[in-house]
């Protein structure tokens, strides 16, 4: 008779601290059109999967009036589950509970979850909905943060590690997510920023309200903070379940492998790309026409959008796609797009996941701002993390591939492992137009008719130089192929690439120019 | 995704213009403009605390212009060159962003 006592005693235990901050607190949660962060666990993770852990936790600061009062879970429920089978550890801070305030001992749940993560090599989410440090706990709130960035650092190549921003996240905070693989935010909920509007307000006198500064649409837009956008909480709930089944648990596995699909876009991949290099398309649609099932899961949609990055499967198996962008300014690179494509490479080769580049670019974005913004060190970061990956790493020619940008999008003087060209495909140092103007500016200037002798050099330049061919004789491009032949051959070299070996001298790490 | 051809614009890189769209952020950037070294703008946002000179007078270089109070720090603001002070936009008390033309110079002969 006395375990069953004592079972109904737990069990009494269990739904007190459950209620988390209470019924108000709850109703206030509600209100502001949010889930608990019960709820946001329970409906991520597989029916009944969700394990909680250190539920009986409790804070143990005496100071400021803080002894005696109870603060249920100290804010935050950890714990483990599955995702679509997947195994992960989550946590999600519990705003109801004293504004999901982060104390040493919310903190140490957290560490403790992130440990179990790295020990057992499954991905770690953290679903963040808090005030900030728990300021009556002082330094103990900030030897927790620190703690928990540690962790994530460590972490960091070895398992995915993904945040969601549901609530405010600032401060301090912000620096969690900021180390992870992949942010997530939605919009009206989601706040992020280092220092709020009121202080920027009361130091610099600029008025601004928190969704300008740092909402959910600013970071997946502008700052490139966030990696994936969504309008409802559940929008959001279903990204994170579709980028876990991509990914592989830990960088000791590869990406779980499912049933291959043929592809089911509408469009023949010949009818998608203009034949004037100069009108834009939609490269995704490539894309689309090369991945199974036409499924690709797009990586930071709206920031950078003149580079494509993101998730689609071939053969079963994932893979990353980089893909220049025309539709959006002309598919340049840029400071942004760089540091977008050279992060994703990094992860993809952390996570032994192979590399696809489709290449349509004029160059690098001209102008002062992207100069003083310091173009050139940012570019780099896209040549650094081409050239270190080792996973397999293909490359298909769709278009034009003009110089400094030839080189940077996987070429084969980077260590590309397969460079296939489209017939139309202008290989060059620069577009026609420019290099016949510098090649013939005498027989141009010289000329009678100046506007018809450049037309004419263009064309010799375009006829001679700006095709597949030239790279194709020096053997920097393994074949020029159809487009229709694009999916079959990738297939090919992605399975020839099974067991892929390449080394990199031995380094404690190298320096990239961050 | 159907492309709306009225929303293509000239994109130049190099030689050639490129049709396509463009992102908010590039169309929100700051274009940069030769700054001129007779204007005398603030580096920071701040409050002016003190002005020490007058429209029409001669200031040496090195010489104090203004207090510009920003983060706590009071920051003296000094003519680059000997010129004549042509304009003050500027009062004690107010608070500028960034970027805000405080004082204009003129060359002396």
């Amino acid at each position: 008779m006395t375990l069953k006592k004592n079972i109904l005693a737990l069990r009494q235990k269990k739904a007190i601290v459950e209620k988390g901050g209470g019924d108000k607190a709850i109703e206030k949660q509600v209100a502001m059109g949010k889930l608990t962060a019960r709820e946001r666990i329970l409906t991520l993770l597989d029916e009944k999967s969700f394990h909680e852990y250190d539920l009986f936790v409790e804070h143990e600061e005496r100071n400021f009036g803080m002894e005696g009062k109870d603060l249920p879970g100290d804010g935050v429920i950890t714990g483990t589950g599955t995702i679509n089978g997947n195994p992960v550890c989550i946590y999600a801070q519990d705003f109801t509970v004293m504004g999901g305030s982060l104390g040493l001992k919310h903190a140490r749940k957290i560490t403790k979850i992130m440990d179990h993560a790295l020990k057992m090599k499954v991905p770690c989410i953290g679903i963040n909905d808090s005030g900030g440090a728990r300021i009556q706990e002082g330094i103990g709130a900030l030897a927790g943060y620190g703690e928990i960035f540690y962790r994530n650092t460590m972490a960091s190549g070895v398992i995915p590690q993904i945040s969601v921003i549901l609530g405010p996240c600032a401060g301090g905070a912000v620096y969690s997510p900021a180390l992870t693989d992949f942010v997530f935010v939605v919009e009206n909920i989601s706040k992020m920023f280092i220092t709020g509007p009121n202080v920027i307000e009361t130091v610099l006198g600029e008025k601004i309200s928190q969704e300008d500064l740092g909402g959910a649409r600013v970071h997946a837009e502008i700052t490139g903070n966030a990696h994936f956008y969504a309008l409802s909480e559940l929008e959001c709930l279903d990204q994170i379940k579709e980028l876990i089944s991509l990914i592989p648990h830990s960088n000791q596995q590869k990406a779980q492998r499912i049933e291959p699909k043929e592809p089911k876009f509408h469009k023949h991949i010949e009818n998608i790309i203009p034949s004037d290099p100069k009108q834009p398309y939609d490269v995704r649609e490539v894309i689309y026409a090369l991945v199974d099932d036409s499924k690709f899961l797009e990586v930071h949609e709206l920031w950078a959008a003149n580079i494509v990055i993101g998730f689609g499967r071939m053969n079963g198996e994932t893979i990353g796609f980089v893909a220049n962008q025309p539709l959006y300014l002309a598919g340049v690179l840029d400071c942004d797009a760089s540091d977008k494509a050279a992060r994703f490479i990094l992860f993809c080769d952390a996570f032994n996941i192979p590399i696809v580049t489709l290449e349509d670019m004029p160059g690098y974005l001209p102008g002062v701002d992207q100069e003083h913004a310091g173009v050139i060190r940012h570019g780099a970061k896209v040549l650094y993390a081409y050239s270190e990956a080792t996973v397999p790493k293909i490359t298909v020619i769709l278009r034009k591939a003009y110089g400094g940008g030839y080189i940077a999008m996987n070429s084969r003087h980077l260590g590309a492992d397969f460079m296939l060209a489209w017939p139309g495909a202008e290989i060059a140092v620069m577009g026609p137009e420019g290099a016949a103007n510098i090649i013939f500016r005498k027989e141009i200037m010289e000329a009678e008719d100046e506007d018809a002798m450049r037309q004419q050099k263009v064309q010799e330049y375009i006829e001679k130089f700006a095709n597949p061919y030239v790279a194709a004789s020096k053997g920097y491009i393994d074949a020029v192929i159809e487009p229709s032949e694009t999916r079959g051959l990738l297939l090919h070299a992605l399975e020839l690439s099974q067991n892929k070996d390449d080394y990199r001298p031995a380094k404690k790490h190298g320096v990239p120019p961050f | 995704m159907q492309i709306d051809k009225q929303e293509l614009v000239d994109f130049a890189v190099t030689a050639r213009k490129y049709k396509t769209l463009l992102t908010t952020k590039y169309k929100n950037r700051k274009t940069w403009s030769n700054p001129s070294p007779y204007e005398i703008q603030s580096y920071i946002p701040g409050t002016i605390l003190e002005i020490f000179v007058k429209e029409g007078e001669v200031v040496n270089e090195g010489s104090p212009l203004l207090i510009l109070e920003a983060m706590k720090m009071q920051n003296r603001i000094e003519m680059p060159f000997t010129a004549k002070i042509s304009k003050i936009n500027v009062e004690v008390g107010v608070r500028v962003p960034k970027d805000c033309l405080m004082i204009e110079l003129e060359a002396i002969d």
